[in-house]
């Protein structure tokens, strides 16, 4: 699907953590990203909706939200539990 | 061809391997062949004139992988580009310039049995990486029950056994083994847990026959129970599950024999998360006769899966000629046709 070119790696997500099907998978994070399924693979639309959200995007652009701390508002935005995220809490002692 | 052969086929010549591939995956596994409604849409993708074939827009599904972050600077000959970069380098260049949906990570000897000693170093590596990634970050190596056998393991080797006639001491050898995989599947598991690892991949399961693949069952279900927010990915080695024990079953049902459709089931019944279907290509045959087998056996598992499907499609399996450069036509149509087709939920 693109991983973070799009929205492949947030529909992954959903079927790591909440065994869905493809079909049901998109339709979660479409709505959770207020945008049509079709778009979710449509690079002009993904490229600013993962700037805005801050969820990590393809280029380098200084100081936005890239590995753990991307992976951290994935996790709020999508409501699923990521362990590597939890983990970087723990550290935090949040 | 299966081997990787470019050979040109006429349209009957076409239609006729499909309807015969159907028909052995039908055959072999009791299932309903591909119906008319399949076949013509299959011939079409065959038909197409371009080389690289795709799904339409919004039909696109997600990949997961073994390891193929890592192959950047392997150095094995049949799959590594041996470039001079680091593992943590690869993995994000496979995330960041390949647009993976997912990325995975494992050891060179990708084989949970020679992770065990080196747990500790795997763990800091995956840690390292994980603070960078974005994408979902499995962890991937193989049950691969047969070196826990002599000359590699501790145990009697069945294969030494069996022809000898000594049918209880291939069994108890088998049975001892599975055991001692089992709390190795489970301690390197737990291991990368503990430092946050996202997804598990138990890659090419029951590679050494029903009491292997029981081996994963049970450490997979042994595992939902403390690791909860980790996913586990079980991938097949075959299409058929080898009876090399013949007896063993897990949730009521005996492994030995099961093909994709009934695989899935138990799988899912030990708590994985993604199930991925492996079927195995006769390299004699065309890519039409292989892929109409492939789509069949994948179809009917899809249809009864309450998780995610995802078929494998590295060389020599669902499809993809038995080649180590597969050939982008034959790979594309097959990726195209296990989804159009077979439904699947990811590759």
């Amino acid at each position: 699907m693109g991983g973070i070119r799009t929205a492949g790696d947030l529909v992954a997500w959903m079927q790591m953590s909440r065994r869905m099907k493809i079909n049901e998978a998109k339709a979660y994070v479409a709505e959770k990203l207020g945008i049509d399924v079709i778009d979710l693979t449509n690079e002009e639309v993904m490229r600013q909706v993962r700037e805005d959200l801050d969820i990590g995007i393809i280029t380098s652009v200084a100081g936005s939200a890239k590995g753990i701390a991307a992976k951290w508002n994935i996790a709020e935005l999508l409501d699923i539990q990521i362990n590597s995220v939890n983990l970087f809490k723990e550290k935090l002692h949040l | 061809m299966g081997d990787g052969e470019r050979i040109m086929m006429s349209s009957e010549e076409i239609r006729e391997d499909l309807l015969a591939g159907t028909n052995d995956a039908a055959d072999r596994a009791n299932i309903p062949v591909l119906t008319q409604d399949d076949l013509e849409p299959l011939f079409e993708i065959f038909a197409e004139p371009s080389k690289i074939v795709g799904v339409r827009a919004g039909e696109e599904v997600i990949v997961t992988d073994d390891a193929v972050a890592t192959l950047f600077f392997l150095d094995q000959e049949n799959c590594g580009q041996g470039l001079p970069m680091g593992r943590v380098q690869s993995i994000l260049a496979y995330e960041r310039a390949c647009c993976a949906d997912t990325i995975s990570t494992g050891h060179t000897d990708y084989s949970f049995k020679q992770v065990k000693p080196i747990v500790n170093f795997e763990k800091q590596e995956y840690y390292n990486a994980s603070m960078m990634t974005t994408a979902p970050f499995f962890y991937g190596s193989q049950p691969n029950m047969g070196l826990y056998f002599r000359p590699d393991g501790p145990y009697p080797n069945p294969a030494d056994l069996l022809p000898s006639g000594k049918i209880k001491e291939a069994l108890d050898a088998q049975e001892e083994a599975a055991a001692h995989l089992t709390k190795d599947l489970i301690y390197v598991s737990k291991q990368m847990y503990d430092v946050g690892c996202e997804g598990i991949n138990f890659d090419t399961s029951a590679s050494a026959g029903d009491a292997d693949f029981f081996a994963t069952l049970q450490a997979v279900s042994e595992l939902k129970k403390e690791t909860r927010h980790m996913a586990i990915e079980v991938g097949m080695s075959s299409e058929f599950v080898m009876g090399m024990h013949g007896d063993i079953t897990f949730d009521g049902k005996r492994l030995a024999g099961m093909y994709p459709h009934e695989q899935v089931k138990v799988v899912e019944a030990a708590g994985a998360d993604i199930f991925g279907p492996a079927i195995n290509v006769v390299v004699s045959k065309s890519t039409p006769w292989n892929l109409a087998r492939a789509v069949t056996f994948v179809k009917k598992c899809v249809a009864v899966a309450n998780i995610p499907v995802h078929p494998n499609v590295g060389m020599g399996v669902c499809g993809v000629p038995m080649f180590e450069v597969p050939p982008i036509d034959a790979v594309t149509r097959t990726s195209k046709a296990l989804v159009l087709i077979g439904k699947a939920d990811g590759l």
